[in-house]
């Protein structure tokens, strides 16, 4: 009990020395953190989104509806492939994507009939116009082209990716600071707005596809009122003045988005907010091109599936710039500037969960946490210097201790302090003392048993020592189940309690023993206050 | 110097086996009580299980609910509940999951963002969509279930099967009788509260291993103690420790319920009702059990102790005998 080796004695101080250097940044005002030397860490612990406030968006890819849309481009792409070879390939039934594949079945149209030689003249066009999709092609011409398993899986993996570089962008063009934008499972991505103002505008900035098209509007079909198997008729985006609220467009697209190099939002004629955009030089030579031929005609600048303008061309344009008028406010006009900047998503998202706490119901669960902590802390200073005394204030500096080690090794880890993570923080306290409490009561028997000062404590360190270390690892896990299932503000509540459960084995025990055996040595008592 | 008081007198002798039969029969009730209420009232699930959307907002002045509601409801977006939260200028607002998926929940959102409009704040907004509410029912409930398994097979492998069984009851009895709780009172049932029945499990059994351990170290110091005397002893020489750590993490859990604000209420009172509970449990249900798990074993080591003690009773005078002629 008295004895206490120099290495044994090391340790125990190394650690709490250790402790209270990595808590210290929280204790002191970040200005006067940050001029220390750089050989102290400067790191404290984050603060959750529910006390500091901010938004937690999970969102969800539609892979379905990914899917799907791949096979209605891969059914178009394939008709297109065959009618324009040479001689064309005829087929019946026509393509057609359902139950997860493209199927058609191929035809010479002279013969009427199937060989292996148009077998072999279709299988490259149809390899390249399903790209990606696994192609097989039987005896009879019947063609069946859908994603394999692997493919599938690289697929979505491709997307997900994409669409987390594509959301990164459009929220570092807001102006948001330190999101974090991880993926979840298989088709999901979390973000993380940290501060957020206001959620809503960016939740609308983040779930907009954005895909742009340029499609060249056809006339005559709108003359007759009749769309073309080779057209598509879309809804005018904004028909309230007085213009057509639908629009029969050529299906061919001429020109996406992919092809902009910037975009920025302007004023028309010094009023009327529109967005400026500029093609990289494919773009440009392309929209030239197209410009060139069909002056006098409209084309359609088509958004998500609504046209947002249908001007006529007037001259060829050949700089690769332009101008988007549609009827737009100066923040609609900005965002669309955003969007065609960071790009378009590669799928539909959709919010599944969401968790918004304003920056003041963060500052007040801080406040209401701090006050219940510090509330619980004198409560059980008092309780335990009047049950048990000296030892009391003993078990009272390692409780002190205990929570200086709490936030240093969350500041090290680099942990989420949340609410529950607060009160995690308090229900640790109340059981810390615990191990004291067991120690001191095993003592005060061995007293009553008629041992001596000394032995009657060593006996009490012993004989709890292995209560001690049981009742530590059956609590510690359940409390890891808490960590595996829990997510985000419960998580946090886990890592707290975990991090308390060893620290506070360690000063309830370890510094307690050592505050008692310096005691000890020094005083020798005959009895112990007790 | 000053001599600390002792809160629970040295020595005490109170016969805890005696009352172990009536706790049987109120636990018994408890735990059937739960189940009825689950099945029939069932549990006010929070969005995080039910999915919806919980907006908390706030204003100026107090609320007239009647009002607020009647503007939500021309709203058409379902069934909405107000309550004041904390605060009579404070409104918790809920409204079920919409028809039209988590598009339509997001829409719902906006509409009343745009109902209300700029005089309010909007201190939380929380939506979770059906697919996520039910993934984080079941994760919730294995958790719940792994959890209380790993706990026996830990105490199982500490000590004997039977203490396992007994530990895993006694879990099984103060989460059930929290989970009751939840239904009798109405209260909301959500992911804090399922944090909170875990955090019970863990507070529970570490009050039950301390006594174990107290009973397996006396079974080694009086091998020929009746097992029921011997518990009762355990239970005595433990009843100071018990007393002061459940008053004093109470005390730590009365502070966070009274100063720690609306928002984690819920798991307060839980836990507050888990202490109460599992320092109960582990005297009244836990230990007695033992009694009844463990009687064959033990009286057999009883037995035995006692048969090589009357052995060497016996013997004894023999030898002095022998030594004798």
């Amino acid at each position: 009990m008295l004895h206490f080796s120099k290495i044994k004695l090391t340790v125990i101080l190394g650690i709490i020395l250790l402790g209270a250097i990595f808590s210290a940044p929280n204790l002191f005002p970040r200005d006067q953190v940050e001029k220390w030397p750089s050989f102290l860490p400067k790191t404290v612990v984050s603060l959750g989104l529910d006390l500091q406030g901010g938004s937690h968006l999970l969102y969800e890819v539609d892979m379905a509806d990914l899917v799907k849309s791949r096979l209605d481009d891969a059914v178009n792409s394939i008709r297109d492939k065959l009618r324009t070879a040479q001689p064309p390939i005829g087929y019946n039934p026509p393509p057609i994507a359902a139950n997860g594949a493209v199927t058609l079945k191929l035809l010479d149209l002279k013969t009427k009939s199937v060989d292996q030689a148009l077998i072999d003249r279709a299988r490259p066009l149809l390899q390249e116009a399903a790209g990606g999709m696994d192609v097989t092609i039987a005896d009879d011409g019947q063609v069946t082209a859908q994603y394999s398993e692997a493919a599938l899986t690289q697929l979505k993996q491709q997307v997900i990716e994409q669409a987390i570089e594509v959301i990164r962008k459009r929220i570092d063009e807001t102006g948001t600071k330190e999101p974090t934008i991880i993926r979840e499972g298989e088709d999901r991505i979390v973000v993380q707005l940290p501060g957020v103002k206001d959620p809503e505008h960016i939740k609308e900035i983040i779930g907009k596809t954005a895909k742009m098209t340029f499609q060249m509007v056809d006339e005559q079909a709108m003359l007759a009122g009749q769309p073309l198997p080779t057209d598509v008729v879309l809804p005018v985006a904004d028909a309230t003045n007085g213009g057509l609220s639908k629009i029969i467009v050529e299906r061919a697209v001429q020109l996406t988005g992919q092809n902009l190099v910037d975009a920025q939002q302007t004023f028309e004629n010094g009023a009327q907010p529109v967005v400026s955009f500029k093609f990289d030089s494919i773009g440009a030579r392309k929209f030239g091109d197209i410009t060139a031929k069909n002056v006098g005609k409209r084309f359609a600048i088509v958004l998500d599936g609504k046209v947002i303008t249908y001007p006529v061309i007037k001259d060829a344009i050949l700089g690769g710039s332009g101008i988007i008028s549609g009827n737009f406010t100066a923040q609609s006009a900005s965002d669309l500037a955003l969007l065609l900047r960071a790009g378009a998503l590669p799928a539909n998202l959709t919010v599944i969960e969401e968790r918004t706490v304003g920056a003041d119901l963060g500052a007040d669960s801080i406040a209401a946490g701090e006050k219940a902590c510090l509330i619980a802390i004198v409560l059980i200073v008092v309780a335990m210097v009047v049950l048990y005394g000296l030892f009391g204030i003993f078990a009272n500096i390692a409780l002190l201790l205990n929570a200086v080690l709490i936030l240093g090794a969350l500041s090290l880890l680099g942990a989420t302090l949340t609410f529950p993570g607060i009160a995690g923080m308090v229900l640790t306290l109340g059981m810390a003392v615990d191990a004291n409490v067991l120690i001191l009561e095993r003592v005060r028997e061995e007293m009553r048993n008629g041992r001596s000062a000394i032995t009657a404590m060593e006996a009490g360190y012993r004989e709890a020592q292995a209560t001690i270390i049981d009742a530590n690892l059956t609590h510690f896990i359940a409390t890891c189940f808490l960590f595996y299932f829990g997510s985000g503000p419960i998580k946090g509540f886990a890592i707290t309690l975990i991090i308390g459960i060893a620290t506070s084995f360690f000063t309830s025990v370890y510094v307690t023993r050592l505050m008692t055996s310096v005691w000890l040595r020094r005083t020798r008592p005959k009895l112990l206050p007790l | 110097m000053y001599k600390p008081i002792h809160l629970v007198p040295a020595n005490t002798r109170i016969d805890f086996m005696r009352f172990h039969k009536p706790a049987f029969v109120l636990s018994v009730i408890m735990v059937l009580g739960s189940f009825v209420l689950l099945f029939t009232k069932g549990l006010n699930f929070g969005i995080d299980f039910a999915g919806g959307v919980a907006m908390e907002v706030q204003q100026e002045q107090p609320v007239d609910l009647a009002q607020l509601r009647g503007q939500l409801d021309s709203l058409k977006i379902g069934e909405i509940t107000l309550q004041t939260f904390g605060q009579p200028n404070d409104v918790l607002i809920r409204i079920p999951q919409q028809a039209g998926g988590d598009q339509a929940t997001q829409e719902a959102v906006a509409k009343i963002k745009a109902s209300l409009g700029d005089k309010w704040q909007y201190r939380r907004t929380e939506t979770v969509g059906p697919k996520v509410g039910s993934e984080l029912k079941g994760s919730a409930l294995w958790a719940s279930i792994g959890a209380m398994f790993a706990i026996m097979a830990y105490v199982w492998f500490r000590y004997e099967w039977q203490f396992g069984i007994n530990a895993l009851l006694a879990l099984f009895h103060d989460c059930v009788t929290t989970v009751g709780l939840f239904s009798l009172t109405g209260m909301e049932f959500n992911l804090t509260t399922v944090a909170a029945v875990l955090t019970i499990a863990g507070y529970s059994v570490n009050d039950t291993v301390v006594i174990y351990d107290r009973i397996r170290y006396d079974m080694r110091r009086y091998k020929t103690m009746p097992l029921k005397e011997l518990i009762n002893h355990a239970l005595n020489s433990t009843l100071s420790r018990t007393t002061i750590t459940s008053g004093l993490t109470l005390l730590s859990v009365l502070a966070l319920a009274i100063f720690g604000g609306e928002v984690i209420r819920g798991f307060s009172i839980a836990m507050i009702w888990g202490i109460v509970i599992g320092t109960y449990s582990t005297i009244c249900v836990a230990t007695p059990l033992l009694l009844y798990m463990h009687l064959h074993r033990i009286r057999g080591k009883d037995e035995k102790a006692a048969d090589k003690a009357a052995a060497e009773k016996k013997a004894a005078p023999g030898t002095v005998a022998r030594r004798g002629t």
